[in-house]
């Protein structure tokens, strides 16, 4: 599993840090190191480019997990370059981002987009196989998610666009229905097909979203 | 008072229908003029419902000038743009106001649309739409409360004859079958053998089916129509047919196209009607009908 990203233009970032000017950088040493959005490379060519708008780079490092717990040590060990920024510029997914924050009070300005989360299915490609919406269906759809794979999110067999497998949204993208399809043929289970699926429950958890676990069970 | 369009359905009579689209913005004057023309001469004028996800003056709005000028209104509803208690709402509104057909759709992805950044609703789909018709048939509706004053449509669908694969779509168009679909008005068809062999499976279940009929104004636009729109295959003979029309004259040889389908489908009693789509050339649906000697 990774947080997908894609780096925002320089534009977008030169907008956001505007009235920062010292600015401490941090990447992240996992999703957005293998994605080429936010690793150690990226953090050095993101220095050069704002050192180029006449930024101040006060420090940079690159934490192996931004997301968890142990970002508040990278953090304590870099306290004295972060305190002399104006801002954070981060290079992690916005999971990080929100972890910095409970440690920080600068401002943490994202250098990235966040997608979804995905699986790297063949080298270099990652696909939305999960769109986390708490009311799992893979039994009933051959393990192919249409919540996360057909744009509109159908659940009961495929709309008028499809096209040859292929999805009205882009010729490229394939239809989720005919997967589903294709696979539970195959599987001799068509009759699951056939079965009317209700109305989703779109507030089967509250936002903002939380999970307790229970102790000692 | 029951639905007028229902009552042709079951009576045994080959059904026409057509549409017209609402306009860009409040002048009406077309939409309405189309509709004068169409009123009499039709069984039910469909009103679309932001046809290919842009932005228009609304079904409902439509319906109710149809209404209101003595036609038989067909109001489709997609799904794309309302969620549950909103087409819940729209359709106690249709009911209150005399209309009694609705043809149930999910509707066009927004991103083919030209509000390509808005959101796409799809609180429900297609099915769960007929559904949630039957159930505010009961009284009863989504949430699971009572109403006061219930609702009666005669209520559709689309089906899709060409698509390919053709089973997943067979599948659901039983799905809208057991849902509570009565008819079932599909997308464009041109080769008629084909369409046969799909009247030969769909003459099993108890519903209406009226065939779409699209009218061809060239050949590039059946050459268009076949590379980008799902479900659409004109076989290479009628693009040619459409080829040989002298300059100026496309139109003209597409009326007679139509003419020639509409009145095979009827001679060879092959469906139970018609739905023509003339696609921003409402002026020329008379002269089709006319062509297929229904006029």
């Amino acid at each position: 599993m990774k947080s997908i990203t894609k780096q925002k233009t320089i534009d977008e970032i030169k907008g956001d840090l505007n009235k920062l000017d010292k600015i401490f950088i941090i990447g992240c040493g996992t999703c957005t190191t293998q994605l080429k959005t936010g690793g150690l490379e990226q953090v050095l060519e993101m220095k050069n480019r704002l050192l180029e708008q006449n930024k101040i780079i006060t420090g940079w490092t690159v934490i192996p997990i931004a997301c968890d717990e142990m970002t508040e040590v990278a953090l304590k060990e870099n306290k004295q370059a972060i305190q002399s920024a104006d801002g954070i510029l981060c290079m992690s997914c916005a999971l990080g981002v929100h972890r910095m924050s409970l440690y920080l009070d600068k401002p943490i300005i994202p250098a990235v987009d966040t997608l979804f989360i995905g699986l790297e299915e063949t080298p270099g490609t990652f696909h939305e196989v999960c769109a986390q919406c708490g009311q799992c269906v893979l039994g009933d759809t051959a393990d192919i998610c249409p919540i996360a794979a057909c744009h509109k999110e159908l659940v009961n067999g495929p709309c008028g666009g499809t096209n040859n497998g292929k999805c009205e949204v882009d010729k490229t993208k394939d239809c989720a229905w005919t997967l589903i399809y294709n696979r539970l043929k195959a599987q001799g289970r068509l009759d699951i097909m056939r079965k009317y699926q209700p109305p989703r429950n779109f507030h089967v958890t509250l936002k903002a979203k939380v999970l307790k676990m229970q102790r000692g069970g | 008072m029951a639905s007028r369009f229902k009552e042709v359905l079951n009576s045994g009579k080959f059904v026409v229908t057509s549409e017209v689209a609402p306009p860009k913005g409040t002048n009406i004057e077309k939409m309405l003029h189309h509709i004068e023309l169409l009123k009499d001469r039709v069984d039910g004028i469909n009103v679309t419902d932001h046809q290919s996800s842009v932005m228009r003056f609304p079904s409902l709005g439509g319906c109710l000038h149809i209404k209101e000028m003595g036609g038989e209104p067909i109001l489709q509803m997609t799904c794309r743009d309302r969620n549950r208690m909103a087409l819940e709402a729209d359709l106690l509104l249709a009911y209150t106001r005399g209309i009694r057909n609705v043809l149930c759709l999910t509707g066009d992805a927004v991103t083919v649309g030209d509000h390509k950044e808005a959101r796409g609703v799809f609180d429900l789909d297609s099915l769960q739409l007929l559904k949630t018709i039957r159930l505010l048939e009961t009284g009863k509706d989504l949430g699971g409360n009572d109403l006061d004053g219930k609702v009666e449509f005669c209520a559709g669908a689309i089906v899709t004859p060409e698509q390919r694969p053709i089973e997943p779509q067979l599948i659901k168009f039983e799905k809208k079958v057991e849902a509570g679909a009565e008819f079932f008005q599909t997308q464009a068809i041109y080769d008629l053998d084909n369409f046969a062999k799909f009247m030969q499976y769909a003459r099993q279940f108890p519903v209406k089916i009226l065939a779409g009929i699209v009218l061809l104004s060239s050949a590039r636009m059946a050459k268009y129509m076949n590379e980008n729109v799902p479900g659409i295959f004109v076989p290479q003979k009628l693009i040619d047919e459409m080829a040989s029309a002298p300059k100026g004259e496309g139109v003209k040889k597409g009326i007679e196209i139509a003419g020639r389908m509409i009145a095979t489908l009827t001679k060879e009693k092959i469906c139970d009607g018609v739905h023509i789509m003339a696609i921003g050339k409402e002026e020329v649906v008379p002269d089709i009908l006319a062509a297929a000697g229904l006029a």
